[in-house]
């Protein structure tokens, strides 16, 4: 199988399993999941990573900082800001005495 | 070695993936996120491994300066601000795509790549500007830099086609090989921020739950094309996951506000027309003490906070009253409307921040068939969201959008500004009612005063 054809069996399989998995996921938590999915999206800066190792000049290796620089901001902010959320949302549940379960 | 780098990858994908699963549960929904961090540091340091590491110490400091930053923002940021902030990390990741593609072409030998490899860079680097354009707008929007009104833009599709048909004929000339590869994908590149720019900049503050979902969806699909560019399964998994993610929410807000994505981006900025739906009736002013006494003999109250209640920065002082009211013995909850907030899912955060347990938080479909026997509904701050007309008045803009059903209740309490009209213009005949109470002023001034006259009642 020819390389652009094994990653599009890739992309399609994972886009599937995302629309599987998403659609289960009730509406009380949609913003902490986009944040979530924010911070993997972050995953670019592996790429940003990998085309830095092999960067020449000044002007590649500017791009390439600058690149590592935004998803690296991506991936930090995107999950701590994640888990301030989900914790804000854990503590609601044991703090507050619900007369529903 | 490569043999190992590929392993940290499939651990990294597991990981977010099960991360992603965890988010099904507000229980286990922490969880979640610190698998899908972990992923994140696997992935990384897997990468780190690929290939003789130049530029480490570069990296490291750029890394370092930008999690610093990171973190100061993330730690600090107030929960309204949590859309601005969200539409920010898109468009950074967009943008990291973007210069990731760019300097694929750089590097490309002799100023050629081949298709397989030009063809995902092109859209990275088209999907991943006009990302991060398009979320800076939508940031400045929200943060109110930038009027969160809808802005009509003259020539607004003709500029918006022209930028579009500007960067493909760069894909198109670069494919060809007329024109170098460098200077093609920095026209495409710049060609695509203008679109980001000018597509978002028209969009009115009210729309943004459906905007800021679909520039998720992009920088998803980003990423993804940023895995083909490097022939990296990760990103193409990662890339996916959050792609379909984007996809889900934008159609599902789309659907909330009765606003097809066209409808959103490509204008027609809905106007008062004739609202349709008959006259409403006398409006019933009403005083805190009033609303107190109505409350305090209660058994189902049900709480319907919007965009509003934030706004005046209530959160706490409902949820005080809330307090109070189940003291006495009434059983409240919260009706969230999907698009009440500024984002997906943004009022519940909201509630959440202010330590209401989200085992009260009911969404609009599981709370719709209760309002019949609910004595009292407190809508606060929202307007559109609660009108009848969506459900019986045909000739009405808001016809066929979902609403929360609040006129079916017993009594109605309603806290608001003023008598303007919601986003989309419409008088609310909810408002006239025999059984509907106005309170009008400010919702934290409002909610604490109920509150006082509530615990003066025995």
């Amino acid at each position: 199988m020819p390389a652009v054809l094994n990653e599009a069996f890739v992309f399609i399989l994972a886009a599937f399993l995302g629309v599987a998995l998403i659609t289960k996921i009730p509406s009380v938590l949609h913003t902490p999941l986009m944040s979530a999915t924010n911070a993997i999206h972050g995953v670019v800066l592996v790429g940003a990573v990998i085309a830095m190792t092999a960067t020449h000049g000044t002007l590649q290796i500017v791009v390439g900082a600058l690149a590592v620089f935004l998803g690296a901001l991506n991936v930090v902010g995107g999950y701590v800001v994640t888990d301030r959320m989900l914790a804000m949302f854990q503590k609601s549940r044991r703090e507050g005495g619900s007369p529903r379960a | 070695m490569h043999d190992i780098v590929d392993a940290g990858y499939l651990a990294a994908a597991v990981l977010f993936i099960l991360g992603v699963m965890l988010l099904r549960s507000p229980a286990t929904a922490r969880r979640g996120n610190y698998l899908s961090a972990l992923g994140m540091l696997v992935a990384l340091v897997s990468s780190g491994w690929s290939g003789p590491l130049h530029h480490a110490l570069l990296m490291l400091a750029v890394f370092a300066a930008a999690a610093a930053a990171g973190v100061a923002v993330a730690r600090t940021v107030r929960m309204t601000a949590m859309p601005q902030l969200v539409a920010l990390f898109n468009g950074t990741g967009g943008g990291a795509a973007a210069l990731v593609a760019l300097l694929a072409v750089l590097r490309a030998s002799a100023g050629r790549l081949p298709a397989a490899t030009l063809l995902p860079a092109f859209v990275t680097l088209l999907v991943g500007s006009a990302s991060l354009a398009g979320s800076a707008v939508a940031a400045l929007k929200l943060q109110g830099i930038v009027s969160g009104r809808p802005i009509p833009l003259p020539g607004r599709h003709a500029v918006s086609g022209t930028l579009l048909l500007l960067a493909l004929a760069c894909l198109a000339a670069a494919l060809v090989g007329v024109v170098p590869l460098a200077s093609a994908a920095v026209v495409a590149g710049a060609a695509s921020v203008g679109l980001g720019l000018w597509s978002v900049l028209p969009i009115g503050g009210a729309d943004m739950p459906v905007v800021i979902s679909l520039l998720n969806a992009l920088t998803g699909l980003a990423a993804a094309a940023t895995g083909f560019v490097l022939a990296n399964d990760l990103l193409i998994v990662a890339g996916a996951l959050v792609g379909a993610s984007g996809a889900i929410l934008t159609l599902a807000m789309g659907r909330a506000m009765h606003r097809s994505l066209g409808h959103v981006l490509f204008g027609r900025l809905q106007t008062a027309q004739d609202a349709g739906g008959g006259e409403r009736g006398t409006v019933h002013p009403t005083s805190p003490e009033e609303v107190a006494l109505l409350l305090a003999y209660a058994q189902r109250v049900v709480v319907v906070p919007g965009y509003g209640m934030a706004v005046s920065r209530a959160q706490k002082e409902v949820k005080d009253l809330c307090d109070a009211l189940a003291k006495r013995g009434a059983d409240v909850r919260f009706g969230i409307h999907p698009v009440a907030g500024r984002m997906p899912g943004h009022m519940n955060v909201l509630l959440a921040e202010a330590n209401v347990p989200y085992d009260q938080l009911y969404e609009m479909e599981r709370i719709n068939a209760d309002f019949p026997v609910t004595d009292v509904v407190l809508v606060i701050g929202a307007n559109d969201v609660v009108n009848p007309s969506a459900r019986n008045a045909p000739g009405s803009p808001l016809y066929g959008m979902p609403v929360l059903n609040v006129d079916q209740a017993k009594s109605i309490v309603v806290l608001k500004r003023s008598m303007a009209p919601g986003f989309a213009g419409v008088e609310n005949l909810l408002f006239g009612l025999d059984k509907t109470l106005m309170l009008f002023g400010d919702a934290r001034a409002m909610a604490s005063a109920v509150l006082q006259e509530l615990l003066a009642v025995v």
